[in-house]
């Protein structure tokens, strides 16, 4: 199981905007190491979804061109106090992971 | 005898390999790989990765914001912020136009999800930083360029 991903969630009106911040190495699969000059394999989140009250708001898919240890921030209008965000990430190796928030 | 019992050894030892197999076949794809746009991420060329978001025919527009670094000294991490204020956006892709591999990322907004979005992606080199935007059935795309010191792809 990968290390738990951070995540907080402001108000400012009725939109929301969440932040997180996952852990993950996000290798491209283009990447040599340095020491054994072997093709570091590809290991990188594929899917990340959020939703707001179990409701899906967001949908995405990646590449390895995001960066190590991604940050992610979206918003999402129509959201009050209270209520729940939910983060989920998939990577291509199946490993995956959610986090949860409450908008304060 | 024992022929006999290395052949089942043999037959329940091939029979559970195709079943992993066949679980790693099937699930996988349906839980983690199944909507993820294989052919896009791994295009190696600008034009492959726009095709396969449906971006090649996007409309520059001056209601998309790039949000970037002029000059970036580490091109492992850049930050990258799209705003788009073009009514009903539902979809954000960001794409690295001389990176490796292009596509970056596709987001798809709904339910109430704004036309935003804020990460760090990498680059390999200068190159622009485009933001395909797609809303009401049409395509609209804007760019940014960042100028790359040391670059974030490769070793």
């Amino acid at each position: 199981m990968a290390e738990p991903m951070k995540i907080r969630a402001s108000l400012a009106g009725d939109t929301a905007e969440v932040k997180c911040l996952m852990n993950h190495p996000m290798e491209t699969g283009l990447r040599k190491d340095a020491k054994t000059g072997a093709m570091v394999p590809a290991h990188h989140i594929t899917n990340v979804t959020a939703a707001l009250n179990g409701k899906p708001v967001l949908d995405a898919q990646w590449g390895g061109g995001i960066s190590k240890n991604p940050y992610l921030a979206f918003k999402v209008k129509g959201a009050k106090a209270g209520d729940t965000v939910t983060v989920n990430w998939v990577d291509n190796t199946g490993d995956k992971n959610t986090a949860e928030a409450k908008i304060g | 005898m024992n022929n006999l019992r290395r052949n089942v050894l043999k037959g329940a030892g091939g029979a559970s390999v195709v079943t992993v197999a066949v679980m790693a076949g099937l699930l996988k794809p349906g839980m983690a790989l199944a909507d993820w746009n294989k052919a896009g991420f791994d295009a190696k060329d600008l034009n492959g990765a726009l095709a396969s978001i449906g971006g090649g025919g996007a409309a520059a527009s001056g209601d998309i914001s790039v949000k970037a670094p002029d000059i970036a000294e580490n091109g492992a991490v850049v930050p990258v912020e799209i705003t788009s204020n073009i009514a009903g956006t539902e979809g954000i892709a960001i794409v690295g136009e001389k990176n490796a591999l292009p596509l970056i990322a596709d987001f798809k907004m709904m339910n109430g999800a704004q036309g935003f979005v804020s990460t760090r992606i990498k680059m390999g080199t200068t190159s622009n930083v485009t933001a395909i935007v797609k809303a009401g059935g049409k395509v609209y795309k804007a760019s940014k360029e960042v100028k790359v010191t040391i670059g974030g792809c490769g070793g």
